[in-house]
């Protein structure tokens, strides 16, 4: 009887030790496939080539494969809407745990749960319907599908994870350091600026990094406003393609050799977000530390 | 502290933070309306009874979402019953069996690094290994969209284990019970305000998928039942907005799936938050 059971148990065990263990094997699984898929173009193209070639032309009669027009949009375009969205959604942030009154904080905080629960596809179709001809208009440019548009959207899409764990990171901060700063005669902005902020730094960090993760990985409103032209991003008006729209753009009528390098694209995204990761986990882990 | 004692640089620093914040929440309280409401105003219009129960036919150029609903509806049901289990199984082990640190180390890390990975990742991967196997359909979809969803019903089950008292788990053992009956008869019992949570925030998130399905489920508009439904190819209804918008330009129809998209959005936050708050009051007292 006392075998039986213990069978039961340690089966039991087993189970959920397996189930434990998918997540682990589902990011395993992922980044074999990547690497495996994502290699052998590279050894053809070369790695060189590959990562520093400035032109992609994958349909031509004389291929070419490289990907930093890519890189560097995506760079770009994620370090604009940085620029545009960190400032707006620190501040934001502030507003919301420091000085707004209770009920508009309730209102704000479900106005951007919806604004990050908007499908990105929504995103992308109202910018292609107001941006996109907005841009040509304001600009005088013959198409307002561009740089400058891709960023706007991003910078708007990456609000709510910027606003959200911002607050969360300002509220954590003890009571004790404001009031501190108040009795020794700094008025409440000062106080939430110098020393509410300084606090929930690694917090704040850590949601800047979450913007750029988000950012870097969107690829469907920024396949709808971008234009998706392989150039060199050299100007925030011309047409350019992300490392996701690149994949997303060309998966479906790719074969041969311009698919495989479409798999090594995935697999350099895949690098970029991996070490998105490791710098979030420091952010976060120094503010466990204190 | 009156203001007039503060020297001007003080003042100037106050009026600019000041001015900033406004500034700043107030652009991004104009943005979430202006999206709500123009969103709305261009779709609602398209809405009408047909064009949510008919499919799109060519010879009579009707286009209706009808197929785009139900394989929606598949797809989460589907999604939904792979990855619960697995999520709930997951955290189960984590905050019962886990002994060893590291494992447990492992396992947060590993789920964490799935909550990062993008959406088009996940579609390139699901191409690779769901559909080169059983084909485009929505059965590939789903599979894709579990391990995607999977972080979050194993974090949202993983917080409402911790909330069940420690002393329960033992008045169970202290009466004899073994490790599984605690587990079924305590714990499990105990995380269903979680795992709903969790489910909630899921449906949210495969409503709002695309990149993910586009090459996994494919594009297909044809009205099936559910096991037909899950074996071919179909479109749920935001990969059939992108479809309609950016391949067809038929934005009417696409305005109109957007507006369904954004009420369906603001309808699973509600719910979240009402959700949330339920169970927290129901938790205090």
């Amino acid at each position: 009887m006392k075998q039986k059971r213990n069978l039961l148990e340690d089966g039991v065990h087993g189970i959920f030790l397996l189930l434990g263990l998918v997540t682990v094997g589902c990011v395993l699984l992922i980044t074999v496939y990547l690497v495996i898929s994502g290699i052998p173009a590279i050894r053809k193209i070369g790695l060189l080539d590959f990562l520093f070639g400035d032109t992609w032309a994958s349909t031509a009669a004389q291929p070419q494969y490289g990907i930093l027009p890519f890189m560097l949009t995506s760079i770009y375009g994620t370090a604009g809407a940085i620029v545009l969205g960190v400032p707006v959604g620190f501040l934001t942030a502030v507003y919301l745990a420091k000085l707004a009154p209770k009920s508009v904080k309730e209102i704000m905080g479900q106005a951007v749960s919806m604004l990050a629960g908007i499908p990105s596809v929504v995103y992308g179709l109202v910018g292609m319907m107001v941006l996109v001809p907005g841009i040509r208009k304001l600009f005088r440019v013959p198409d307002g599908a561009s740089l400058l548009a891709a960023i706007v959207v991003l910078s708007i899409m990456i609000l709510p994870s910027i606003i959200k764990m911002s607050v969360t990171a300002l509220e954590a901060v003890p009571k004790e350091y404001e009031d501190a700063s108040l009795a020794l005669g700094a008025t409440p902005e000062e106080t939430w600026f110098r020393v509410s902020v300084p606090a929930a730094k690694s917090g704040i960090a850590a949601a800047v990094v979450l913007g750029v993760g988000r950012a870097i990985g969107e690829a469907m409103a920024v396949m709808m406003v971008a234009g998706n032209v392989a150039n060199m991003p050299t100007s925030l008006f011309q047409s350019v393609k992300f490392l996701t729209t690149a994949v997303a753009s060309e998966m479906s009528y790719s074969s041969g050799l311009q698919r495989q390098a479409l798999f090594s694209i995935a697999l350099v995204l895949f690098l970029f977000i991996m070490l998105l990761n490791g710098l979030l986990n420091f952010f976060l882990k120094g503010d466990r530390r204190g | 502290m009156k203001k007039e004692t503060l020297s001007g640089s003080r003042r100037r620093f106050l009026w600019a933070v000041r001015c900033g914040m406004y500034a700043a929440a107030g652009l991004t309280a104009l943005l979430t309306l202006f999206l709500a409401a123009y969103v709305l105003v261009r779709g609602i219009p398209n809405l009408s009874w047909k064009f949510l129960s008919t499919k799109p036919s060519y010879l009579s150029g009707n286009i209706g979402i009808l197929p785009d609903i139900l394989n929606t509806v598949y797809i989460v049901i589907d999604t939904l019953v792979m990855v619960i289990p697995l999520g709930v199984g997951a955290a189960v082990y984590l905050t019962e069996y886990a002994s060893n640190k590291k494992v447990v180390a492992v396992i947060e890390y590993a789920a964490e690094a799935l909550s990062g990975i993008p959406s088009i990742i996940y579609g390139l991967v699901g191409m690779l290994v769901f559909s080169n196997n059983i084909g485009t359909c929505l059965r590939a979809g789903a599979l894709t969209l579990t391990i995607m969803n999977l972080p979050t019903i194993l974090r949202n089950t993983q917080e409402s284990l911790k909330t069940v008292p420690q002393s329960y788990r033992e008045g169970a053992f202290g009466l004899g019970a073994g490790k599984w009956r605690v587990v079924r008869t305590v714990v499990l019992p105990g995380c269903v305000d979680g795992v709903i949570t969790g489910c909630i925030l899921s449906v949210g998130r495969i409503l709002g998928e695309s990149a993910a399905l586009l090459f996994t489920a494919g594009f297909a508009h044809v009205v099936n039942g559910f096991a037909k439904g899950l074996s071919s190819a179909g479109a749920t209804l935001t990969v059939a907005l992108y479809v309609y918008a950016k391949e067809q330009g038929e934005f009417g129809v696409a305005f109109g799936i957007a507006a369904i998209l954004m009420v369906l959005a603001l309808l699973i936050n509600l719910l979240a938050a009402g959700v949330t708050r339920h169970f927290q009051k129901k938790n205090a007292g």
